[in-house]
């Protein structure tokens, strides 16, 4: 078990809902779903949820911990907000999951070949590094995610649709010596880095609610 | 007419050799037209989009946003934020909105980018494009710049999710927006009316992550435009373009279809429709080549 997840079971000990509350994302809102489905009925990848959203809900306020912070359901989100636009609640449900998504892999309970969520971890590291995505060397990362010999042949798959984007000039293999990104890239890392001390001492400080 | 200025988030699609990169070629000729300067924000940055959530929290993501407002509002500090890609356009109006409506998280944000020596105030309004044609020109004043229209074309007008949904056009619905058919329609083209898939979702940046289940996705989006009698689809969105458009050699060998339907920007379609050859239209950057609108652009 990771640390950081040792000291958030002690902390919290049976309260996930307060758990949830302090340390994701507009986890606030957990409390209003009434229950009636309809994001579990408009998500365009539904039938994949291991358990749609309405049920993460009632989960979390029932304490199933585990259950929920292991289980790769947030990670179908395709951020595409049909759930949002019709929950009668207007709870951010793309949010939260987003939230629990970024939480259950900061304490290492994302399972770890999710492939959105590896993914997903290699974007925020590629635009990160320079300031802007290096979509070349993002295409890459993502071939070759699941190893070499994997890599291959998914690069071998992908050959012609990466000729085809070259060909348009709509790729370019100039971008691996480098490639975009901001001139004040100093200035940005500071401001990620402030932004995430606060973000960590906020869910520090926050005080259950009795 | 003056020329109208605009503080603009170019974004990183748009960047030379990248995958939307003749979508801005086609805006440039557009806003020719039209007579918009666009002024790029000064050393912006990725707004980390809708998948940058696993490794950036909260505060982080909002900072990226926020950075870009902060140096828009120092540039082009009178002018609207203006940007193409429906996800730029989403975070950075999503940070805008989220910072007027809670002082604790202004402050916070406001203490991030302190560290790099900025201030954002976040009271410039953040649209898109499509916003900007639509409500700054209106359809008879885009129509005025017709030259060749593109007549006897039907387009399929593939409107997404993210410049749909949350915030969506104003005066539009979320499950049946019209704007994307009135455009084409003022281009002089014919919109296909029933357009099944078109606020479906395309899988978004899951393309990448979950191929599969993502091509299923988007194989209704074109069957659904070939039933309707669609030659082509249009849309706003560069990741719905892209997605639509490069996997349908994948798509048929799995499925056994046959498709081969372009994907262009509605830009492109303006490009053309406005008198703008092959290249400066983009439609040299098309994977499917758009045979009818090349035809118009280079008689």
């Amino acid at each position: 078990m990771s640390n950081l997840n040792q000291s958030m079971v002690e902390k919290y000990r049976n309260d996930f809902l307060n758990e949830v509350r302090a340390n994701v994302e507009e986890g606030d809102w957990v409390n209003m779903c009434m229950q009636c489905g309809v994001c579990a009925g408009s998500c365009p990848l539904g039938p994949y949820w291991e358990h749609p959203p309405q049920e993460i809900f009632m989960m979390i306020r029932a304490g199933k911990r585990e259950e929920v912070l292991t289980s790769t359901s947030m990670w179908m989100c395709t951020s595409c907000y049909n759930c949002i636009a019709r929950c009668p609640r207007e709870l951010p449900i793309t949010h939260i999951m987003h939230g629990l998504a970024h939480y259950a892999d900061r304490l290492g309970l994302a399972p770890k070949n999710q492939p959105t969520r590896k993914f997903a971890n290699k974007f925020w590291d590629n635009l990160t590094k320079k300031g802007r995505v290096n979509e070349l060397k993002l295409g890459l990362a993502l071939y070759f995610m699941n190893g070499f010999i994997e890599g291959i042949k998914v690069a071998m798959a992908n050959q012609k649709l990466g000729l085809n984007m070259i060909k348009t000039k709509r790729m370019s293999p100039m971008e691996i010596f480098g490639g975009h990104g901001v001139k004040d890239t100093s200035g940005l890392h500071a401001i990620l880095k402030k932004a995430r001390e606060i973000e960590l001492a906020k869910a520090e400080e926050f005080k259950v609610q009795e | 007419m003056a020329t109208k200025e605009y503080s603009f988030y170019p974004g990183c699609s748009s960047q030379k050799g990248a995958s939307g990169s003749n979508y801005q070629v086609s805006v440039d000729a557009m806003c020719d037209v039209l007579d918009i300067k666009l002024n790029d924000i000064p050393d912006w940055n990725c707004c980390s989009a809708s998948i940058g959530y696993a490794g950036g929290g909260e505060l982080p993501r909002m900072a990226l946003s926020a950075r870009n407002l902060a140096l828009s509002e120092q540039a082009n500090p009178e002018q609207d934020v203006v940007a193409t890609c429906a996800a730029c356009w989403l975070a950075t109006r999503e940070t805008k909105e989220r910072l007027l409506h809670s002082d604790s998280l202004m402050k916070e944000t406001n203490e991030a980018l302190a560290a790099a020596g900025l201030n954002v105030e976040a009271k410039q309004e953040v649209r898109h494009m499509v916003e900007v044609l639509i409500e700054d020109f209106g359809y008879d004043g885009l129509a005025e710049h017709v030259k060749k229209p593109l007549e006897g074309i039907k387009i399929a007008g593939y409107v997404g999710c993210q410049t749909n949904r949350p915030f969506g056009i104003a005066g539009e619905s979320f499950e049946n927006p019209k704007y994307l058919d009135k455009l084409v329609e003022t281009m002089g083209a014919e919109p296909i009316d029933n357009y099944d898939r078109k606020v479906s979702c395309c899988g978004g940046a899951l393309a990448f992550s979950e191929p599969e289940k993502s091509q299923a996705l988007i194989k209704d989006i074109i069957e659904s435009a070939y039933d309707g009698g669609a030659e082509m689809i249009v849309t706003p969105c560069p990741v719905c373009q892209m997605n639509v458009e490069v996997y349908q050699d994948q798509i048929n060998a799995k499925y056994k279809t046959k498709f081969n339907m372009p994907v262009v920007y509605y830009s492109q379609l303006m490009s053309v429709a406005y008198g703008k050859g092959v290249q400066d239209s983009g439609l040299n950057g098309q994977v499917i080549r758009a045979k009818k609108l090349e035809d118009i652009a280079s008689k």
